[in-house]
C-alpha cells in the first residue's frame, strides 16, 4: 500500500506517562515517528502533541483509533488542509559573510539571532520542505551545528 | 477520613464489594498485606505463583461477570503476573491488578526487586497508574474499577510504592468519577441500525457471527431471542461458545481454523455477515481477501478500533451489543420475514450432513474427542469447563455441549498454556455449586501444577482431566503436517506419575486407559470433595480436524489427514 506523509495532532491530559503511551503505540507496531512536538496548551490542563509520520491509509486509521482509545487522550486530528511550520537553528563560524547569511535567512523567514565570540546562530521558521531547502543552502557557510524542531500544525 | 495508603486499598476493595483477592505477598506490598490480615470483609486466596493469581482472577471474573482482583509484590512478583495481565488484555477480561513498588526515593536506582512495572504493563493493560501520593489513591482505585468494567473491559494495573502505602492522607471514596477524556459509546447510532435492518431484509443468506463481546455484555439471552425471531443461522467464535444452546437448530457451530465445515462454508457463502462483538481475528478469517467474499458486513462492537481493522465494515455500529440489539429488536420484528431464509437453511443443513464434526474410533486407545463428549454427557450443564491451550482446547471447543454463557473459560487471544488450572480455581470460587473441570494436556498442566496446593488449602476441588498423548500435541500436529514429521522438542514421553503427584499435594489421582475407567474416575472425582487429576491415556497421533492451514481460505479445509 502507498505510504504517505501524515501529520496528526493529539490533545492529551498533561500528565507523566502520556508521551510514552503515545510513542508506544508507534514503536510496538514498528512504525517510525519522523518528528514529534509537545507543549502545554496555555491556560488548560492539556498538552498538544504534533506527530509527523508516514503510513498507508489503513495503518494511519488504525493508529488514530488506537490513540483515541488511550484514556488520557481528548482529541485526535489527522490534518488534511493545514498550516504547518517548523524551525531550525544553525551555528556558523564568524569568518563567513554576515550579510550573505542574513540575506539567506531572510528568504526563509529567519534572521541572525546571536553573535558570539567566534560563532553566530541563525534561525529560520517555515514550512518543513522550505526548512529543508534552507539547510541545504546554508551548507556553503560551513555550519558547525544544526538543530531542527518538529512540526507544529493548525487546520486552516 | 485520615488513613494510610495500605488501609485505603482495603477500604476501596470493600467499597467495590470485592469478595475475593487472589495474590502473593512480598516486600514492597507488605503494608497492604498487614491490613489484609486485620480485616474480615473479603477472602485472600494465596496462589503458589503470581501468574496463577492473575489467571485465577480471570477465571473468577469470566464465571461471575464481576471484576477480578489480583495482588502481587514488585519486581519478580510483578513480572510473573504479566502473562496473566496480557492474557486478560487479549480476551477483554475486567481485572484490577495491584502491585507493590519500591519506595519513591529508590525508584530509578536499580533497587532490590525494582522494575519499571508501569513501563512493562503499558502495552498490555487498558490503563495503568503509578501512584505517587496516597491522596490520589481513592480516585485512582475508583477509576481503575470503572475503567476495567466499562466500555470494552480489560485489565487495569495500579502500581503503589511502599512509602505511599505507609503515607497517611485523606480518603474519600464517595467522589464521582470525572474522566472527561473517556466516554465509551454505549448506545448505537439509530440511523446505522435502521440501515443494518434494511440490509438484513434484503439479504438472502444472512449469517450471525457471534463473538465473545456478547458474553461480556451479558447479551446472550437477547441474541437467542433475536436469532429465534428472525430465523437467521449463527456461527460462534471460540470466545462465544455457549452463547446459543448446543441444541439450538440455528447454531451451526464454531468457525475458523478448527471450525466445522458447515460453519466455515456458511461464512464463505453468506451474503450478509452480522458481526456481534467479534473482532475478525486471524484464526477466524483465514486468508483475509477470501473471507466472506460475497458478503456485506454489519459490525457491532463497543470498540471503534475493532471495526474495519481487518475486514471493511459496510454498516459499522459502535455500541454495547446488548443496547444495539435492544434497539434492533422492534425493527426486526416489524420488517424481517423469518421464512425468507428457508433455502439458506437447506443449504446449511446440507453442509452439516456432508461433513459433520466427527472422529473415528480405532484401536484400544481412547480418542481424546470421546473424553470431551463423555464429560458433556455425564455433566453437561452442571459443569463449568476451563481449558489450557493446545489440541485438547480445540477438541473441547468443538465437542463440548455448551448450554449457557460463562460456562466456557479458555485463553483465546494470547493462547496461554498454564491458564486452565488456576482459572478453574477462580471459576470454582465464583460458582461453587457447579463442578469445575479443567480439560488440559500433558504439556499445559505442568505449567501451573503448583496450584494443586492452592486447591487443597482453599478446598477448591477442581477436576483436571489430562488428555495425555505424551506429546506437545498441537505443535506435533503442525510438525507432522508442515515440517515433514520432524518432531522437534515435542515428545513428552518423560512424564511424572500424575497420580502420585496429585496425592503428594493431598489431592486425588486416577490413571485411566479405558472408557469404563474414565466413567468411574469422573464419577468418583465429582463425589470426592478434593482436587483431582484424571490422567487419560489417549491416542497419540490424533489430529485436530477440520483445519484451515494458517493463511489459507476458510472454504479450503483439510477435512482429513492421511499420514504419509
Amino acid at each position: 500500500m502507498e505510504e504517505a506523509r501524515r501529520v496528526i495532532s493529539v490533545i492529551v491530559i498533561n500528565e507523566a506517562s502520556v508521551l510514552s503511551r503515545i510513542s508506544g503505540l508507534f514503536s510496538g507496531r514498528g512504525y517510525n515517528i519522523d518528528s514529534l512536538t509537545v507543549a502545554p496548551i496555555p491556560d488548560s490542563k492539556y498538552s498538544r502533541i504534533t506527530i509527523v509520520t508516514a503510513g498507508s491509509v489503513r495503518v494511519i486509521e488504525q493508529i488514530i483509533k488506537q490513540l483515541h482509545k488511550l484514556i488520557p487522550v481528548l482529541k485526535v486530528y489527522e490534518h488534511a488542509d493545514l498550516v504547518e511550520k517548523e524551525m531550525a537553528m544553525v551555528k556558523i563560524p564568524l569568518n563567513e559573510s554576515l550579510s550573505d547569511i542574513e540575506a539567506l535567512a531572510h528568504a526563509y523567514n529567519g534572521r541572525i539571532v546571536n553573535v558570539g565570540h567566534d560563532t553566530l546562530i541563525v534561525m529560520v521558521a517555515d514550512e518543513p520542505s522550505r526548512v529543508g531547502h534552507f539547510l541545504e543552502a546554508i551548507k556553503r557557510f560551513h555550519p558547525k551545528e544544526i538543530v531542527r524542531s518538529g512540526s507544529v500544525a493548525l487546520e486552516r | 477520613m485520615q488513613i494510610s495508603g495500605a488501609q485505603m486499598v482495603i477500604e476501596a476493595l470493600i467499597a467495590e464489594e470485592v469478595e475475593v483477592v487472589f495474590g502473593y505477598p512480598g516486600g514492597a506490598i507488605m503494608n497492604v498485606y498487614d491490613e489484609i490480615y486485620k480485616q474480615n470483609s473479603f477472602q485472600h486466596v494465596l496462589t503458589r505463583h503470581e501468574q496463577a493469581a492473575v489467571h485465577a482472577a480471570e477465571g473468577y471474573s469470566k464465571a461471575s461477570g464481576k471484576v477480578g482482583v489480583a495482588m502481587i509484590t514488585s519486581g519478580p512478583g510483578f513480572t510473573n503476573a504479566i502473562t496473566g495481565i496480557a492474557d486478560a488484555y487479549m480476551d477483554s477480561i475486567p481485572l484490577v491488578v495491584i502491585s507493590g513498588q519500591v519506595p519513591m526515593s529508590l525508584i530509578g536506582t536499580d533497587a532490590f526487586q525494582e522494575i519499571d512495572a508501569v513501563g512493562i504493563s503499558r502495552p498490555c493493560t487498558k490503563h495503568n497508574y503509578l501512584v505517587t501520593d496516597a491522596s490520589d489513591l481513592a480516585r485512582v482505585l475508583k477509576e481503575a474499577f470503572y475503567l476495567a468494567r466499562s466500555g470494552r473491559p480489560g485489565p487495569v494495573h495500579v502500581d503503589i510504592p511502599k512509602d505511599v502505602t505507609a503515607q497517611i492522607a485523606n480518603f474519600d471514596y464517595s467522589k464521582e468519577i470525572e474522566l472527561e477524556t473517556y466516554k465509551p459509546t454505549i448506545k448505537g447510532n439509530s440511523r446505522q441500525i435502521k440501515k443494518a435492518i434494511e440490509a438484513i431484509t434484503a439479504a438472502k443468506r444472512p449469517l450471525l457471527y457471534l463473538g465473545g463481546g456478547i458474553i461480556n455484555a451479558n447479551a446472550a439471552e437477547l441474541v437467542r431471542e433475536f436469532s429465534k425471531m428472525t430465523q437467521i443461522p449463527a456461527v460462534e467464535t471460540f470466545m462465544a461458545r455457549g452463547t446459543l444452546h448446543h441444541e439450538d437448530p440455528l447454531l451451526i457451530s464454531m468457525l475458523g481454523m478448527h471450525g466445522s465445515y458447515a460453519a466455515n462454508m456458511a461464512m464463505s457463502e453468506t451474503d450478509l455477515v452480522i458481526g456481534l462483538g467479534a473482532r475478525f481475528d486471524d484464526r477466524v478469517t483465514g486468508k483475509l481477501s477470501e473471507f466472506a467474499k460475497n458478503a456485506q458486513i454489519i459490525h457491532v462492537d463497543i470498540d471503534p478500533a475493532s471495526i474495519s481493522k481487518l475486514v471493511n465494515a459496510h454498516f459499522p455500529i459502535v455500541g454495547d451489543v446488548k443496547n444495539v440489539l435492544e434497539m434492533m429488536m422492534p425493527l426486526a420484528k416489524e420488517q424481517i420475514d423469518p421464512s425468507r431464509y428457508d433455502a439458506w437453511h437447506k443449504t446449511i443443513a446440507n453442509f452439516n450432513k456432508l461433513h459433520p464434526l466427527s472422529y473415528t474410533e480405532e484401536g484400544d486407545r481412547i480418542k481424546p474427542q470421546w473424553v470431551v463428549e463423555r464429560i458433556g454427557q455425564l455433566l453437561g450443564d452442571d459443569a463449568n469447563i476451563s481449558t489450557d491451550v493446545g489440541q485438547h482446547q480445540m477438541w473441547t471447543a468443538q465437542f463440548y455441549p455448551f448450554s449457557r454463557p460463562r460456562q466456557w473459560i479458555s485463553s483465546g487471544g494470547l493462547g496461554t498454556m498454564g491458564f486452565g488450572f488456576p482459572a478453574a480455581l477462580g471459576v470454582k470460587r465464583a460458582d461453587p455449586k457447579r463442578v469445575s473441570i479443567n480439560i488440559t494436556g500433558d504439556g499445559s498442566i505442568l505449567m501451573n501444577i503448583q496450584e494443586l496446593m492452592t486447591a487443597v488449602e482453599y478446598k477448591l476441588p477442581v477436576i483436571n482431566v489430562i488428555l495425555n498423548n505424551n506429546f506437545l500435541g498441537m505443535v506435533r500436529q503442525w510438525q507432522t503436517m508442515f515440517y515433514d514429521k520432524r518432531h522437534s522438542q515435542t515428545d513428552l514421553s518423560i512424564q511424572p506419575d500424575f497420580v502420585k503427584l496429585a496425592e503428594s499435594f493431598g489431592g486425588i489421582g486416577y490413571r485411566v486407559s479405558t472408557k469404563e475407567e474414565f466413567d468411574a474416575a469422573l464419577k468418583d472425582a465429582v463425589e470426592k470433595d478434593v482436587v483431582a487429576i484424571i490422567d487419560v491415556a489417549v491416542n497419540r497421533f490424533e489430529n485436530v480436524l477440520p483445519m484451515v492451514p494458517a493463511g489459507g481460505s476458510l472454504f479450503n479445509m483439510m477435512l482429513e489427514y492421511k499420514e504419509k
